[in-house]
């Protein structure tokens, strides 16, 4: 039986793929809006994906092509755990090519390459309240969603500026979905926050400690809070990638040695991947090709 | 005396959901149903496919008056387990053919639980052919054309009183021959002149 006989085609029974389903139906016709949800036991645990593992096991198919990413790499604990465990409790075919899948699963990154339409992206969310280290009540976080009392995060965003000179938020920045709601992009850099602005592609977020499934449809204006004289900004690198050579593209610090030495390489392993093969080569891939 | 369910359950439901699911998220484009199954009772096919999905013993339904009946009642207590109510404000789903009942008698939702709304699900003649309307909001890059036929003269103006409670309101599913579209409650719909 392909390993699957165990469980249920991708691990929930039918009754909580219904009640998930029916969460997700309701994310996506309010954007921005966290849709409580009866969140299970998973078989790992809480913070290692749990809210993404269950929206991904409620939408997946046989057809599907899976993609698993923890900050934009494939090869990481997480990311091939959670592709194992798929391949495994619903024999769907796995990919590491952004281009080749149609869900991916993602812990706080946003692939470089574009999204296309008929893609989802499904993001683990740890806390999706984005006004929760502001109210750590539930009760006055639901009241202020429902009046659009977002005051309380212009204030924590200005004294950011009071005390930095900027606004030093640098991930999980918040942004406004469609004018309305104030949502948290999860825990991504800011660098991606532009990529969810009208993407193609459908954007799931499930928080499963939290109970917590909300949505981005595609074509959703998506916009990162900020001032006139304060203007939202990404964050830029001096050099590009070290093995590719990209630019515009978000890098991770990797420490080569202990005196100091260091590289910045591109966080998105599948896109640097393919830059290589299309024969790009950064600095210090060029020395690695010589030696 | 039960007709099936779907042939497939598992992978029926999920292929029927998805369909759904892009079906709201791309509102106005169309999209094919699980393979066809017998219907539940009385009901249209295209109606007990998406029952099937996503209603169970969680979800209260309602039904339009013409589709109630004891076979109906007995195959959706076999095949969903969905609580019938009549009261239109309690339920979570509503499964209509024919007339279109005025869409604010229905579970508009609470401005703190918007989510809690009603979703419609309507049997028409067909989803094309009709009058055009013009769609725009999220999930649609500029705007898009629907012609569904069988929606009553005034649904522009109810669903625009219906738009202007976001984020309240209800969602509406449109299915016939096989196919769903949505409508989602943040899609601002426009008649083509």
């Amino acid at each position: 039986m392909n390993g699957v006989a165990s469980y249920n085609f991708a691990y929930l029974d039918e009754q909580t793929k219904r009640m998930i389903r029916r969460a997700i139906l309701k994310a996506v016709a309010i954007p921005g809006y966290q849709v409580p949800f009866s969140s299970r036991e998973m078989p790992m645990p809480y913070g290692w994906g749990t809210g993404g593992v269950q929206v991904t096991a409620s939408i997946i198919g046989q057809n599907d092509v899976l993609k698993v990413i923890d900050q934009g790499a494939d090869d990481t604990t997480n990311a091939v755990s959670i592709r194992a465990f798929f391949a495994k409790v619903a024999n769907v075919a796995t990919t590491t090519h952004t281009a080749d899948a149609t869900i991916i699963q993602t812990r706080h990154r946003i692939p470089e390459r574009k999204l296309e339409a008929g893609q989802i992206l499904v993001y683990q969310v740890p806390i999706p309240e984005p006004l929760r280290f502001l109210e750590p009540r539930e009760t006055e976080t639901r009241k202020m969603h429902a009046l659009e009392e977002y005051g309380l995060m212009h204030v924590k965003l200005y004294e950011d500026i009071a005390r930095h000179g900027r606004i030093a938020t640098t991930y999980a920045y918040p942004v406004k979905v469609e004018g309305r709601y104030v949502m948290d992009p999860s825990p991504t850099p800011k660098f991606d926050n532009p990529k969810m602005h009208r993407s193609q592609a459908l954007q799931l977020f499930g928080a499963g400690r939290e109970h917590r499934i909300y949505a981005v449809p595609p074509f959703t204006d998506v916009v990162s809070l900020d001032f006139e004289d304060h203007p939202f900004e990404i964050q830029h690198f001096e050099a590009p990638c070290a093995l590719c050579g990209a630019e515009g593209v978000y890098l991770d610090e990797v420490i080569l040695d202990d005196r100091g030495g260091h590289m910045f390489v591109c966080s998105d392993t599948d896109h640097c991947e393919e830059r290589r093969q299309a024969g790009h080569v950064g600095d210090q891939g060029m020395r690695e090709a010589a030696e | 005396m039960f007709n099936a369910g779907f042939a497939d359950p598992v992978h029926d439901a999920q292929q029927a959901f998805r369909a759904i699911l892009d079906a709201l998220a791309r509102p106005g484009t169309t999209h094919a149903l699980a393979s066809a199954q017998e219907k539940i009772g009385t009901i249209s096919a295209d109606l007990s496919s998406v029952m099937l999905t996503v209603t169970d013993h969680d979800t209260p339904i309602w039904l339009s008056p013409n589709l109630l009946n004891d076979i109906t009642r007995q195959a959706i207590g076999f095949h969903a387990g969905a609580p019938i109510t009549s009261d239109p404000a309690q339920a979570m789903f509503a499964f209509i053919e024919g007339a279109l009942p005025s869409l604010d008698q229905f579970n508009l939702g609470t401005q703190d639980y918007p989510d809690r709304s009603t979703t419609l699900v309507v049997a028409l003649p067909a989803l094309e052919g009709g009058s055009e309307l013009i769609l725009r909001g999220p999930g649609i890059e500029d705007h898009w054309h629907i012609s569904p036929q069988g929606l009553p003269d005034d649904f522009v103006t109810q669903w625009s009183a219906n738009r202007d409670l976001f984020p309240r309101g209800v969602d509406m599913l449109l299915v016939s021959g096989g196919k769903v579209m949505g409508l989602p409650r943040t899609v601002r719909i426009g008649e083509a002149h």
